[in-house]
């Protein structure tokens, strides 16, 4: 299976590309008010992650994605299997981190890098202010068992296994925001356990920090964080509150991405 | 119009208002801007969790009332979803009440769009969840108990199968041995075939492989039966007859209905390149003499475990340097795609071959054309095992 197949890679338009890349939760479809704007103008790239949306699960590897690596390698892959050039990186999330390891490991195929409510490392450490305790994300991976009881792996193929009848996978419940339980439960694990302070000094790569107001996972402080260490980065705030802008405002963050690029 | 009515009528029976509805509904309800911040509730809702309403409404936001982990699973679940699909169901939260209990409660969430499709507003219901979530933690526990009896299960079962497969034959002067073995389908259960090679004296070794009825636990308690009876048996009697002969005796006197194919096969190492052969074969395959060509070695007799008094000729020959003896369960032959049968003709060209191939290669290219030949999956455990004779010592 390629690299195309395995993340489920969709793409639009023509021009200098854009890869929108989303975070822990649901799929690409965390962009489909934002990404659309930019199809007139460039060459738009979506793709899930590995253990997302309707990528191929059994692609998944415990051992590959047991830290954020793995999906930066996939990152790369798919700008070498698609051929991108001078590629527009926009992530949400933790995978805004993704960018940040991709570009600092490749920055020669990135042009800039649109940071959407990132975080470097979600549990607090000594003066650093994360915003979470351990404690938090074991209720998170409670949370997310319970709200899984209905999954079983029979399911899976009828989410990610019918690419040509995609209404079949519309029809289950809360669809966008599920896969497998044990995939679900390590990809949590991965984020929140994640600490990429040190990767921020390695980017070069010109870079926007987006941050919102009232961000339950990705406070304020977090941001200014990530401004101050990625040199010369431009901090836009959106008025926009929650953690997901590319859904409650759209407008907003299309405009700010559209002035940066 | 009638029907309308009639509804009305009804209707009237009941001391009921919307606004006794709403208030009074069995479940909470809770209006939200689209920021969360909660611009309605009813009584339900307060009484449920314990909160006033002028602690809530204009102040504080539905997902700031539940507990941390549950806060990040809607900020990246739950508020995506109302946003992508205009709504949400079942989702299972806790809400934190004012005195810092918890209350579990599942809720359904529909989005309200205003003229341009945006989001105007949100309805939430809330249930309380106690006993139902008391409940499904049960599950799970149960679930994960059942996970944890099944990996012990498939740990005792690949305990036991290597306990009847040796992984390494052992390594037998003057004789390049090797074997190899595929379990049926997931290999989850205990199979009944069996090898084994062990010395009897000096320079005199015997190799058997055979093979149990049935598989599972009952199977793999003769298979342990057999493969000690014949163990102890050598030691006794240098007749591959009489060591069979044996063995039938033990099984019948067990008491267990199960029967028993085995080929066994006495070897004399005295001189290098050379091993002289004592073979019986009961309900079994006979083994498979590559000299070049290859061909079944004229030898069979009973099944064990069923008759008095099994016929179990012998059959006598000597293996050369070059030559190899290939023994081998049914799974072999009767690997099956659809309806053709692998066949011992197939078995004989593959032989033919890859005669040159070193013992434990030779054993392994068997099993993997056989598992190939039925598309990757065995339907019966699979056992080979190749004897060669080498002229060197190694």
């Amino acid at each position: 299976m390629g690299v195309i197949d395995r993340n489920h890679v969709t793409e639009t338009g023509s021009g200098q590309p854009m890869l929108f890349a989303h975070g822990f939760g649901c799929d690409q479809n965390m962009w489909r008010y934002v990404a659309p704007a930019f199809a007139e103008s460039h060459r738009v790239v979506l793709f899930d992650h590995v253990g997302a949306g309707r990528s191929d699960l059994s692609a998944y590897s415990p051992q590959k994605y047991a830290s954020l690596d793995g999906y930066a390698d996939d990152i790369i892959e798919i700008c070498e299997e698609l051929d991108l050039r001078d590629v527009i990186y926009v992530g949400h999330s933790v995978a805004a981190m993704m960018g940040v390891i991709a570009t600092g490991r490749r920055p020669e195929l990135f042009d800039k890098l649109v940071l959407v409510g990132p975080s470097p490392r979600y549990i607090d450490d000594a003066d650093y202010v994360g915003g979470f305790s351990a404690e938090d994300i074991e209720g998170l991976l409670e949370s997310l068992a319970s709200n899984y009881l209905g999954w079983s792996s029979a399911m899976a193929p009828v989410i990610v296994g019918n690419p040509d009848r995609p209404e079949l996978g519309e029809e289950l419940t809360n669809s966008f925001c599920r896969t497998d339980p044990d995939i679900a439960r390590q990809f949590a694990q991965v984020t929140f356990a994640s600490d990429n302070r040190e990767d921020l000094a390695r980017v070069t790569t010109p870079t926007l920090v987006l941050q919102c107001s009232d961000d339950a996972i990705a406070p304020e402080a977090v941001g200014h964080y990530v401004h101050q260490r990625i040199a010369g980065s431009r901090l836009v705030h959106l008025r926009a509150t929650g953690h997901c802008p590319n859904l409650s405002a759209p407008d907003e963050t299309i405009a700010a991405i559209r002035a940066f690029v | 119009m009638s029907t309308e009515t009639g509804d009305d009528e009804f209707a009237r029976l009941l001391d009921d208002s919307a606004e006794d509805l709403y208030e009074n509904a069995p479940c909470g309800y809770l209006s939200t801007l689209p920021d969360g911040t909660i611009a309605k509730v009813n009584a339900t809702f307060l009484t449920l969790t314990g909160y006033d309403r002028a602690a809530l409404v204009g102040k504080r936001t539905f997902q700031s009332l539940l507990a941390v982990g549950d806060r990040i699973f809607y900020e990246t679940h739950y508020a995506p979803l109302v946003r992508m699909q205009q709504g949400v169901q079942e989702i299972a939260v806790e809400i934190v009440r004012p005195d810092g209990g918890r209350l579990p409660v599942l809720v359904n969430t529909k989005a309200t769009t205003d003229r341009r499709g945006a989001l105007a507003f949100m309805r939430t219901t809330v249930f309380d969840a106690r006993q139902r979530r008391a409940y499904e933690r049960e599950l799970l526990r149960a679930r994960q108990q059942a996970e944890e009896s099944e990996a012990r299960a498939r740990e005792l079962a690949r305990t036991l199968q290597d306990s009847f497969l040796p992984p390494e034959p052992p390594a037998v002067p003057g004789l390049d041995v090797g074997a190899a073995f595929r379990p049926a389908g997931g290999g989850d259960l205990v199979g009944g075939d069996f090898f084994d090679v062990f010395e009897t004296g000096d320079g005199e070794w015997v190799a058997v492989l055979g093979d149990v009825q049935g598989k599972g636990v009952e199977a793999a308690r003769v298979t342990a039966l057999a493969r000690h009876t014949l163990r102890a048996a050598a030691m006794s009697t240098r007749s591959p007859a009489g060591a069979l002969t044996t063995l039938n005796e033990a099984l019948r006197r067990s008491g267990e209905s199960r029967f028993c194919t085995v080929v066994y096969a006495r070897l004399l190492v005295r001189e290098p390149g050379a091993v002289s052969v004592t073979l019986a074969a009961a309900g079994h395959a006979p083994p498979i003499l590559v000299d070049g060509a290859a061909r079944a070695v004229d030898v069979s007799g009973d099944l064990l475990g069923v008759l008095d008094h099994p016929v179990l000729p012998e059959a006598q020959l000597t293996v050369t340097a070059g030559e190899a003896l290939c023994l081998f369960t049914d799974g072999v032959t009767e690997g099956r795609r659809d309806d053709e049968y692998y066949g011992e003709h197939r078995l004989m060209a593959l032989l033919e071959r890859s005669s040159g191939m070193p013992a434990a290669r030779l054993a392994r290219h068997v099993v993997d054309d056989v598992v190939r030949f039925q598309r990757g999956t065995a339907r019966d455990d699979i056992a080979v095992m190749v004897l060669r004779p080498v002229s060197e010592p190694s």
